[in-house]
């Protein structure tokens, strides 16, 4: 019984998520997707004329954000049944940000279509995904971007700790992004006090640890005697201030952040089991007097950041 | 209340050498590894820090009596927010250019733990004018830590200090990648710890001998 809601539930997601992913802006063009690194893909409701596209000329082809920059085009392809448009750029595109291409005067068996503005943007799931993946390896908020130090430093001396910490903190972080997002995109933006976000974040995490503290001592207070004195401690890590800065900068909305705090959350946790697993074997090894503590932790991190250098570079979907 | 065998001085010292923030108490370390591939870069965060700090102090020392103990930590975390939003928006218009170069490091100021701690340990229980002091000297503690490894990092990176050519080569080029903030902080901890080694086990011996 349960079991079939939740599938109910998860194909209306699907559907409603499938819709968001494939609207256009124009009647006449279908669908518009990247491919490879450098080749744009447009699909057309009907046949175009082949004179039309060898006009690339026209074509204005551009990131949404800085219209003034134009993109060159290099050449471009038409598929045999002439209704698909394959764009090859002169440069690598850029693809984690929406592009807008500007078709003008599409001609269709000699009649005109009027002019095209779509935009083209990566795949709404593959986007989430890439967000989820980056967040915990290729952005590793510990090794890569080097934040929520304190914290990471603090609490790596045993396994059990770290990995109380790690849970805690990804818990949190969520809860606290998707209460910052409904508070950044319906207060602080539609009054146009985006200014005051450093403010809002910060009292709405030590609000939402201090919650959890409340709610987690009268629901469970097992739990609570494992995971409570890890509360105190996150509210002094940068991590969990930087990614609602983070989502508020880089404009994500509601799953996107979701996929941005879980990420940044789980990359944290794996950080700090690696880091504990280490700890716990230098703690037997003979180590020089004056690198005992601290400095060997710093070394050994600074390892690990040259092996998740490794990811950097690396692009999903 | 302050005592009187404190003098100034010694405030002003004891964040520069006993309690520095970065190699003493090893507090706030992500701009001292994130973004100290030059000197520039650690004396612009330096400012900022010491802006802030400075101005948290002294808002909290002139209040201290109206605050209550507690909720007296959610005080000064927002009192530390309204002037990190301060710095944050003069950054952005009147230097553009090194607002930029400290990318989100400068909205982080709010969760570096060492202001809230001096506000707690310092500024609540002390006249306005020592916190003054206590809140330069830590300051000027954590821009003197920043440089010094920004130093170092740029020293052997690129050959340079602020900008100007010293080596005319470049040793190693490891020290610009990123990561190697990790590597230069551990290394001059180490430094720092046997030079304190070297000097007790000196002390002991005079002492003995």
């Amino acid at each position: 019984m349960t079991k079939s809601t939740l599938i109910r539930w998860f194909i209306c997601i699907c559907i409603l998520l499938g819709c968001t992913a494939c609207k256009t802006e124009h009647r006449f063009v279908k669908r518009t997707e990247f491919k490879k690194t450098n080749i744009i893909v447009i699909c057309f409701a009907g046949q175009v004329d082949e004179s039309w596209a060898n006009n690339f000329k026209s074509f204005r082809i551009n990131e949404l954000q800085d219209p003034d920059i134009q993109l060159k085009v290099d050449r471009v392809e038409l598929s045999k049944d002439k209704r698909t448009l394959k764009i090859f750029m002169k440069d690598p595109l850029n693809k984690s940000n929406p592009h807008q291409v500007a078709l003008p005067d599409i001609m269709s068996e000699g009649k005109s279509q009027g002019t095209a503005m779509v935009s083209v943007k990566k795949l709404y799931w593959g986007n989430l995904i890439s967000i989820l993946i980056g967040a915990m390896f290729i952005y590793n908020y510990v090794f890569v971007k080097y934040l929520g130090l304190c914290v990471y430093l603090g609490v790596t001396q045993k396994k059990s700790t770290a990995i109380g910490m790690g849970f805690t903190f990804t818990i949190v972080i969520i809860f606290s992004t998707s209460i910052s997002w409904f508070l950044y995109q319906y207060i602080l933006k539609p009054y146009q006090i985006e200014f005051l976000q450093i403010i809002v974040f910060i009292g709405l995490v030590s609000l939402t640890v201090q919650a959890v503290d409340t709610i987690l001592r009268k629901v469970n207070p097992i739990l609570f005697k494992e995971f409570g004195v890890y509360l105190v401690l996150i509210i002094s890590s940068c991590l969990i201030l930087a990614v609602p800065l983070i989502m508020a900068a880089q404009n994500y909305d509601f799953f996107e952040s979701l996929m941005l705090s879980s990420g940044a959350g789980l990359g944290f946790f794996i950080a700090l089991f690696l880091m504990s697993c280490v700890r716990e074997r230098i703690d037997l090894a003979p180590i020089p007097e004056s690198y005992r503590g601290m400095p060997i932790a710093f070394i050994v991190s600074g390892l690990f950041a040259l092996s998740f250098m490794g990811f950097s570079g690396m692009s999903i979907f | 209340m302050i005592e009187n065998n404190k003098s100034y001085s010694n405030i002003f010292l004891n964040g520069i050498l006993n309690e520095n923030p970065i190699f003493r108490l090893a507090l706030s370390m992500c701009p001292a590894v994130g973004i100290s591939t030059n000197v520039m870069n650690g004396l612009l965060m330096g400012i900022a820090v010491l802006f802030v700090q400075f101005c948290s102090s002294l808002t909290i020392s002139l209040v201290k009596n109206f605050i209550h103990p507690r909720i007296r930590i959610p005080t000064y975390t927002l009192t530390i927010a309204t002037w990190v939003t301060v710095t944050d928006l003069v950054l952005a218009a009147f230097f553009p250019v090194a607002y930029k170069s400290l990318g989100i490091f400068v909205r982080l100021i709010v969760v570096f733990c060492f202001i809230t701690m001096r506000l707690d340990v310092f500024a609540r229980k002390n006249p306005v004018f020592p916190s003054l002091v206590d809140a330069v000297g830590m300051g000027f503690g954590f821009m003197l830590g920043m440089m010094a490894i920004g130093g170092v990092r740029e020293l052997m990176g690129m050959g340079t200090l602020l900008g100007y050519d010293i080596l005319g080569f470049r040793p190693l080029l490891f020290f610009v990648l990123p990561c190697s903030g990790f590597f230069v902080v551990g290394f001059m901890m180490a430094i720092f710890n046997y030079t304190e080694i070297i000097y007790n086990r000196r002390k002991r011996a005079r002492s003995v001998a």
